[in-house]
């Protein structure tokens, strides 16, 4: 009986250790207060020069700052301070030299060496309770996408059947399409027609009531249509909120879809919640307008530019009538015609189709304007009473033209802009098109917002309570159990250090909950010594020796490890599954702390205990 | 192993501690039937904000405010410190509640309010996570059940799982006498309650396993006096460990985990008891005995290299 470890499994540990302490690392690297510049359009440049004369307004403004750099891409630059508090004051001061056009983000800026972050190592990412900032749960009205669809759907069917000439009485009720026919041949040739042409609906005859002469029909949405809806909705609200929280310039937003039809958007570092709501929750953004003639009066007209120009004329004239708005465009799909030119496809609601119609039987050969209207501020600098300067945005809508085409043909809930120069031109003006609006409306289910202080306090205090319970725990193990409580000490402090390497390199974000996480796997993972360690007294007390007391020891307490770690990591596995929000960052940290801690709480200190007391003679243990 | 073992004679107590178990399970479900638990915002939906004064003010002050500006139905409390102030609004308010409601508080006062958190919850979402909550729960028993009958025998199963819910309940039991906030961290440690008292059962019942095959001469009641005597060091050593990280957690971990770190206080000291009394016992009054562990498993390569 030697108690010695195999090199390989010795330098298995050492090679683990030292890989998680490489991953642990950039942790202690503490990330720099900083201000990301970038340009509100691709276009605008962020170059030296310009970073050069932020640094000399910032000189003038008296803030201290260091690093900035503008990125190789040109797209933005950022600019470190040292500290947190002049963050708000140094970004209105980058603001204000920069004037609008530019987005300037308060942002965390990351202090890893090169070399590290080049191994992929990174810090953990903190979370909103921690950080400070803005969560948001939005529910998408998918309900009210598939009430638009049916619509265009009820309405597509009256217009074949009146091309037809099949008379009948088509009604929509509580999703429900139903037909009422005169006479059964009627009504089957309806239905035929119905199964041709709306392949999605699934249609079906219906019997009549005793005494009623009339033959009925009714036609539903197919399941897997109606999930195909769902998640269009979802989806595309996804893309139109990803455009808009880049509007606000947050450095590392998150929009993602949760469930079935929510989504997620959490805003680090933003406080103005209210402009944050009112930006995330706007509907409709586009307006179509007729061209105004050129004897129209200025009251009934007015001017805009087109938003890429260069097609000969810089603006042009629209009426000041709304056709209709945004909202009511269903989907807009790029594609090309017959003759391989490309063209944007458009689908409105049977409301807008009704006044699309309308209004385009009388005006064709004129033209048709799509304006695209995004929400912009302007900032101005005032002084208040006691003469700080405050700045005071004011929000504007910024009108531009995306297409003007000429009407050829009545419109209605399908047409098609054509005309269009290159396929990239019909890509741009569909996505703008679908951007324009939200496909379902949106709901605001849930709110979180941390402000600044809590959050940098929950870190401190957290962290506090690891390093008291830490503490605590260290010094009870080494009074009780002495040299091995020594080890014991020693594998804890390897635990955390794994557990931290890990949440880095799996992307985990850091918690409230999280930390309270790491604090239980503290408690928890010396249970796992303690276990060994009373078995190993139990065992001198029966008398057998030293090194065979070791052994039996750890064989014998292993197997009951084993059942009570899995059991724990089955409910923390639960917990993760059912949970949100919190509850998973706890059930994250729990498990991995359980992994992490039979590493190091087995195979770490067994090692450590081979080293000192394996391969010798020894009469006497300090356990 | 010589046959004059070391033993405490816990199982002559078992009646006792069976009356009072039974005694406080059934005061539990008592209090949270009729006075059930204080759900907290997570549950219930609504709007909640945090703000910090410059200076304290008197919270009548603040509640004549708000009332004032048409906000009656709102609690206002303290904290933690008595210039941080939370105010609770019930649910069906709508989301941009928070903001009118910090600027109502900010009219009020010359000095800085300073916005702590807001949180908004739809009755909607605060129903689906009771649910999820409660489905969490009963999900971790069932699985917990079948794993330990797998891996034991049905009986340790049955006592395993009665130890938790045991647990459970009480640590439910006293929120509810309490009337502390039951909010979704509070059902996070719950889980972990769940978690760490099934850690300590296993280590009982291992135990008892094991000695039920190694004393064949012992009666079952002696072999489970023997194994949780032999036990009742780990047992000890780690429960006091884990509280005295929960005690750091509790005290300086801040307001927003501080009923976590209570509700784990709780449980795991109710759950220290129970995997002596509950397990054990309920083994015993179910009969436990060396017949009920016929399949043997292989006991590792250790036995061979006994002197």
């Amino acid at each position: 009986m030697l108690n010695k470890y195999p090199l390989w499994k010795n330098l298995l540990i050492i090679a683990v250790l030292g890989i998680g302490l490489l991953y642990a690392v950039p942790n202690l690297y503490r990330p720099d207060p900083a201000l990301q510049v970038s340009g509100e359009s691709s276009g605008v440049v962020i170059d030296q020069a310009l970073m050069t004369r932020l640094s000399a307004a910032l000189d003038a403004g008296g803030i201290e700052h260091f690093g900035e750099k503008a990125n190789e891409t040109g797209k933005s630059g950022l600019i470190r301070l040292y500290e947190t508090d002049v963050q708000l004051r140094a970004q209105r001061i980058v603001q204000r030299t920069l004037g609008d056009g530019y987005v300037v983000a308060l942002n965390l800026a990351s202090n890893t060496p090169a070399w590290l972050s080049n191994l992929g190592a990174q810090a953990m990412k903190l979370g909103l309770d921690l950080s400070g900032g803005v969560h948001f749960l939005l529910e998408v009205d998918t309900d009210s996408a598939i009430a638009t669809r049916l619509e265009h759907y009820s309405s597509g069917i009256k217009k074949k059947l009146r091309e037809e000439r099949i008379r009948g009485f088509v009604s929509l009720d509580d999703g429900i399409i139903s037909g009422k026919f005169a006479s059964a041949e009627l009504r089957d040739t309806a239905l035929g027609l119905i199964r041709k042409e709306f392949t999605e609906l699934t249609g079906e005859r219906l019997d009549s009531a005793d005494g009623d002469d009339s033959f009925y029909l009714r036609a539903i949405i197919g399941e897997a249509k109606r999930k195909e809806i769902e998640d269009y909705a979802v989806s595309q609200n996804l893309t139109t909120l990803r455009n808009r929280v880049n509007e606000l310039g947050v450095s590392e937003p998150l929009v993602q879809r949760q469930g079935r039809n929510r989504i997620v958007v959490e805003l680090p570092g933003i406080q103005d919640t209210a402009e944050a709501k009112r930006i995330l929750g706007k509907t409709a953004n586009l307006d179509f307008r007729l061209e105004a003639k050129y004897d129209a009066p200025l009251s009934e007209r007015e001017q805009f530019e087109f938003r890429n120009p260069g097609r000969g004329e810089p603006s042009a004239w629209l009426e000041r009538d709304v056709v209709i708005t945004g909202e009511r465009v269903a989907n807009a799909q790029a594609s090309f015609d017959q003759n391989g030119m490309p063209q944007v496809n458009i689908t409105l609601d049977s409301q807008g189709g009704t006044l699309m119609h309308r209004m385009t039987r009388h005006n064709i050969n004129r033209r048709l304007g799509v304006l695209f209207i995004e929400r912009k501020s302007r900032t101005h600098y005032e002084r208040d009473v006691e003469g700080v300067e405050r700045a005071v945005k004011v929000p504007y809508d910024e009108k531009k033209i995306i297409s003007l085409a000429t009407i050829k043909d009545a419109l209605g809930v399908q047409f098609r802009i054509t005309g269009l120069d290159a396929p990239g031109e019909a890509a741009e003006l569909s996505l703008l098109l679908r951007a324009g609006a939200l496909a379902a409306p949106i709901d605001f289910v849930e709110e979180r917002t941390v402000g600044p202080s809590l959050g940098a306090e929950n870190i401190e205090k957290g962290l506090n309570a690891v390093k008291i319970g830490l503490g605590m725990v260290a010094l009870f193990m080494v009074v009780y159990y002495r040299v091995f409580g020594v080890i014991a000490v020693v594998a804890l402090g390897a635990n955390i250090i794994l557990l931290t390497a890990c949440m880095s390199l799996l992307g985990a974000t850091l918690t409230l909950p999280g930390i309270a996480g790491i604090v239980l796997t503290v408690g928890m993972a010396v249970d796992a010594n303690v276990l060994i360690f009373s078995r190993i007294r139990e065992e001198l007390r029966a008398g057998l020796s030293v090194q065979h007391a070791i052994e039996a020891g750890y064989g014998r307490a292993f197997v009951t490890i084993m059942d009570s770690n899995i059991t724990t990591l089955l409910v923390a596995v639960i917990l993760y599954a059912v949970g949100t929000g919190p509850v998973r960052g706890f059930a994250v940290t729990l498990s991995l702390g359980i992994l992490t801690s039979m590493f190091t709480a087995i195979m770490g200190t067994r090692a450590i205990v081979n080293f000192v007391y394996g391969g010798r003679r020894i009469n006497k243990l300090a356990i | 192993m010589s046959d004059n073992v070391k033993m405490i004679n816990f199982m002559g107590g078992r009646r006792i501690a069976m009356f009072i178990s039974i005694a406080m399970m059934v005061a539990s479900v008592a209090v949270l039937a009729v006075k059930g638990l204080n759900f907290g915002l997570d549950f219930t939906g609504g709007t909640l904000i945090e703000v910090i004064y410059e200076e304290s003010v008197p919270l009548e002050q603040v509640r004549e405010e708000l009332s004032a500006a048409g906000y009656e139905s709102a609690i206002v409390v303290n904290f933690g410190s008595d210039t941080d102030v939370l105010v609770r609004m019930p649910q069906g308010m709508s989301p941009t509640l928070g903001e009118e409601v910090l600027a109502v508080l900010q009219a009020g006062t010359e000095a800085e309010v300073e916005l702590r958190r807001i949180e908004f919850v739809g009755p909607q979402v605060g129903e689906e996570l009771r649910e999820q909550g409660g489905l969490a729960v009963l999900l971790a028993l069932v699985v917990v059940l079948i794993y330990v009958a797998m891996r034991f025998q049905i009986k340790f199963s049955i006592g395993a799982v009665a130890a938790l819910g045991h647990d459970v309940l009480i640590t439910l039991g006293v929120f509810a006498v309490v009337g502390w906030d039951f909010d979704l961290t509070v059902l996070a440690a719950i889980l972990a309650v769940i978690g760490y008292s099934l850690n300590d059962s296993i280590v009982v019942a291992d135990r008892i396993r094991e000695n039920l095959r190694k004393l064949r001469k012992h009666d079952a009641v002696e072999v489970v006096n023997i194994s949780l005597t032999e036990t009742l060091d780990r047992t000890l050593v780690t429960s006091g460990t884990t509280l005295l990280v929960l005690l750091a957690l509790a005290f300086v971990g801040g307001e927003m985990i501080h009923s976590f770190a209570l509700a784990l206080l709780i449980g795991i000291g109710v759950g220290t008891y129970s995997s002596i009394y509950i397990v054990a016992s309920l083994l015993v009054t179910m009969n436990i005995s060396q017949d009920d562990l016929i399949v043997v498993e292989k006991e590792g390569a250790q036995i061979d290299d006994l002197p």
